[in-house]
């Protein structure tokens, strides 16, 4: 447990990624099977399921400081996080030293246990469990209570390292890692193991990324007929694994999603054996539906005729990844859209191929990127046609070339301290724009201001409160913000109306007066 | 009921009954002082009293001319029917609280305050009173200090691998008090050379001048031009951070020290690579077990987050309740 208590707090502390990666692989390298295979399992950003809610872990910390319920609670609110609120309320303990177990010691026997023992017996092992940690190893122990550890680094980073620790290929660690797997020690000498052993038919591939593109494609990307363009689809992207009889369903986040998408795991089975496709998954009636819409398929157990009907959807499939069993990643994507063209000739929906968007030159391709808004997607994707399909991000090779985001100017109405990072100041801001004489909030946002700036609108913040209700302040209605947002829906649950889809601050408009900000009527001519 | 012994007026803690203020932040015409920092210190008043350790930092805070009448800690003096006493308060160096008596109550105006050893101040006095006022910058419950000795020796074993690295180690910290506390608790031997901010020189020159010893520091205005700082320890005010001030640093490993560093959040918003805890201000046990000492029924704070000590001390059957002042205002960062 210390040794991956002081991991994390390096990852915690490290700047750059060479210095996470370097400091997993020594972790890696000198971990047991069992620890690394938890290790692995958590710093990929897997979860345990939470086995104690945080209204319970308040009133056992209270009782074991001796403080009031709500100051445990106003604590938590201040720092942030639950687990560091323990770390920090507790005085270190004397029973502390030398506990020498490993992680997967900890997990197993401190802490997956803890599901089938009654209430006090529970409370009285959490308690002596903080007691026997230090202030690092409590708040490692208490993150994976709430089951919900978030160390920093990406699965891309995790495979690098354990590439450096193993000797083996990033790609294929990356590989071994994909699909279900649980954190065991013979998984974890698995990821190490030399011979390719049979791997899991469910597994999909790594998916490869796309990196913005912020810059004149004209100027950084060379010759257009280099590039293949296609839509930008806000929806789900996936991978549709058909391997013999069994299909597959993943999305990006590594989850199994078939369940959600019954009409897709239907259709597959049109597909040729051993064939690996990527896309994305939309709502679809006619044409791409907002992602709103989408979201109502996801999470449920069940997909009801209802609400298959409600919401049809499909797979806009772009890329082949496996045919007949042959991994045909490294080969060109020109190559490989040939081959994904021929198979999909005559696919009925739900399954379609992902039109190509042609010009013939970047001016042209500009001028389709700019009706994007109006056809539902969020720009264009820019690969090389001679790109094979990698792993992670690599620069250069895949690019999106997003549209512009919307905009409004409004104003800042209420503030509320920020959570964790930014406790100590009102960093969590509510926006408003005029609705006739009154100003009616239209969004919340938290991100897009400097330090300086954050500093700074918090002492005005500070200076202006109206009125306080617990941690929120209401505030003069005098600053204004310009918001950008990727899109904006008719909403009954908003008391304007409408929600806007990642509203985020775009700047500070100290130029502007509050008589400047938008109005409602303006904003709702945006509703599609 | 007659009037409180100390009320906040406009111009800051006042006692009528002495015709005096504790730490105003207006003109007045006799003021106490209970430390050098600036949130403490303002200028303009005519007389000044202030304990004689901290002469040469007020001097230099109040400008040169400014009269103050130097105190020993436990001195008593008379003003009208009342009497006062200042006594060390462990903030910094010439910190005292403000003992004030009307021969029927005594109150004590803490100022700013920590119970932690530091060797740069004399150690806080445990004074008993009926109405304590306190700090609580610091006051909820998660904020408890580690050794200030334990921190030093992590920001030594630090600088010895940004050193063997050829990476200068830049710790900012506020540049009265915990700059100089710093100097004094880093273990010897040191990995380098120690240079200081402007900003931070000539207040270090003042503890010297009073007494403290410190280590030997060289500022940074006065190095040479190819001075290569690769193995130096800097120490600087906050404000120099992300300034040009810190281009002559090649790949420099960045630390705060603060109080504030002891929230993750807060560690990794500022973007320094590492986060000190130290703090010349009271933690949450020292916090309690102070007032408990005083003896104190009625406790009345200043500074930062008071609603939830008030509430507790409340609970706790005491009186307590928040006082209103600028106190805390334009201080550094704990
Ligand atoms: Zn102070
Ligand atoms: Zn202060």
């Amino acid at each position: 447990m210390h040794a991956f208590a002081e991991l994390f707090q390096t990852l915690d502390r490290a700047r750059g990624t060479n210095a996470k990666v370097s400091a997993m692989a020594a972790y890696f390298s000198q971990a047991s099977a069992a620890d690394g295979a938890w290790a692995v399992y958590f710093l990929s950003g897997r979860r345990i399921k939470r086995l104690i809610g945080p209204t319970r872990l308040r009133e056992w910390l209270a009782e074991a400081t001796g403080l009031p319920d709500w100051l445990v609670t106003e604590t938590h609110e201040h720092v942030g996080d639950l687990a560091e609120t323990i770390a920090l309320m507790l005085p270190e303990g004397v029973e502390q030293a030398d506990d020498q177990r490993g992680l997967a010691e900890w997990v197993e026997a401190e802490i997956l246990s803890l599901r089938d023992c009654e209430e006090a017996e529970c409370q009285s092992r959490v308690t002596s469990a903080w007691a026997a940690l230090d202030e690092a190893g409590r708040f490692l122990y208490s993150k994976l209570l709430t089951g919900a550890l978030r160390v920093g680094v990406s699965q891309t980073l995790v495979e690098r390292a354990l590439a450096q620790a193993s000797g083996h290929p990033q790609a294929v660690i990356a590989h071994r890692m994909m699909g279900q797997w649980t954190p065991t020690a013979a998984f974890y000498s698995g990821l190490f193991s030399e011979r390719e052993e049979h791997e899991d038919a469910s597994r999909p591939y790594p998916f490869f990324l796309a990196n913005p593109l912020e810059a004149d494609p004209a100027e950084l990307l060379g010759d257009i007929h280099d590039w293949q363009a296609e839509w930008k689809w806000d929806g789900i992207r996936a991978q549709l694994v058909r391997r013999g009889d069994a299909i597959y369903l993943w999305s990006r986040g590594e989850g199994l999603i078939g369940e959600s998408f019954p009409e897709i795991i239907e259709a597959a089975e049109t597909l040729p054996a051993d064939t690996v496709v990527d896309g994305e998954i939309l709502a679809w009636q006619d044409d791409v539906l907002p992602f709103a819409q989408l979201q109502r398929r996801l999470g449920r157990q069940r997909v009801g005729k209802k609400l298959r009907a409600e919401v049809p959807v499909r797979l806009l499939i772009y890329d082949l990844l496996e045919q007949g069993g042959e991994d045909l990643r490294a080969r060109p994507l020109g190559g490989r859209r040939q081959t994904l063209e021929a198979i999909m000739a005559g696919m009925p929906p739900p399954l379609m191929l992902s039109p190509l968007v042609m010009a013939a030159d970047w001016q042209a391709l500009a001028a389709l990127r700019a009706e994007s808004r109006a056809r539902g997607v969020e720009g264009l994707m820019l690969k090389r046609r001679d790109s094979a399909y990698g792993t992670g991000r690599p620069r250069g090779i895949w690019w999106k070339w997003k549209i512009e985001p919307l905009t409004l100017d409004a104003i800042l109405l209420y503030a509320q301290p920020g959570h964790g990072r930014r406790a100590n100041l009102y960093t969590d801001y509510s926006f408003a724009v005029h609705d006739g004489e009154q100003l009616v909030p239209i969004a919340k946002a938290y991100s897009g201001l400097n330090d300086a700036e954050i500093r700074r609108l918090d002492r005005w913040i500070r200076q202006n409160t109206r009125e306080r209700f617990g941690p929120v302040r209401s505030v003069e209605p005098q600053q204004v913000f310009e918001l950008a947002f990727e899109g904006i829906a008719a909403s009954s649950r908003h008391k304007s109306g409408v929600a806007l889809r990642f509203p985020r601050i775009k700047r500070w408009r100290e130029d502007l007066g509050p008589g400047d900000a938008d109005t409602l009527q303006q904003i709702k001519a945006l509703l599609p | 009921m007659h009037a409180p012994l100390i009320q906040p007026t406009e111009d800051g803690l006042y006692c009528a009954a002495g015709d005096f203020h504790i730490d105003p932040w207006r003109p007045v015409e006799r003021a106490i002082i209970t430390h050098a920092h600036a949130d403490h210190a303002r200028s303009g008043s005519a007389l000044y009293w202030a304990a004689k350790p901290g002469l040469g930092l007020l001097q230099r805070r109040l400008g040169k001319n400014t009269a103050i009448h130097g105190v020993d800690y436990g001195e008593t003096l008379q003003f009208g029917p009342v009497t006062v006493s200042l006594h060390p308060a462990g903030h910094i160096l010439g910190s005292a609280q403000i003992r004030v008596t009307d021969g029927h109550e005594v109150w004590v105006a803490s100022g700013d305050y920590k119970r932690d050893t530091d060797p740069t101040c004399a150690p806080f006095e445990v004074i008993p009173c009926d109405t304590f006022i306190t700090e609580a910058t610091f006051a909820l419950p998660a904020y408890r200090w580690p050794s200030a000795a334990a921190v030093a020796a992590d920001i030594q074993q630090w600088w010895q691998a940004n050193a063997s690295e050829g990476r200068t180690t830049v710790v900012f910290s506020y540049a009265l008090g915990k700059a100089q506390r710093l100097l004094a608790e880093l273990p010897t031997p040191h990995p380098g050379p120690i240079f200081l901010h402007g900003a931070v020189a000539p207040l270090t020159d003042d503890y010297r001048a009073a007494g403290i010893q410190l280590p030997v520091t060289q500022t940074i205005g006065e190095a040479a031009d190819n001075e290569d700082f690769s193995t130096s320890l800097v120490i600087a005010p906050p404000s120099a951070a992300g300034s040009t001030w810190m281009r002559r640093f090649r790949k420099p490993a960045t630390g705060f020290a603060s109080g504030w560093m002891r929230i993750r959040g807060n560690r990794r918003r500022r973007g320094y690579d590492r986060g000190f805890v130290i703090s010349d201000h009271v933690d949450w046990p020292g916090l309690l077990q102070t007032i408990e000492e005083t003896g104190a029924k009625r406790v009345l704070t200043t500074h930062g987050r008071a609603d939830e000590l008030v509430r507790y001390l409340n609970e706790m059957g005491l009186n307590a309740a928040p006082l209103n002042t600028l106190y805390g205002e334009d201080e550094e960062n704990g």
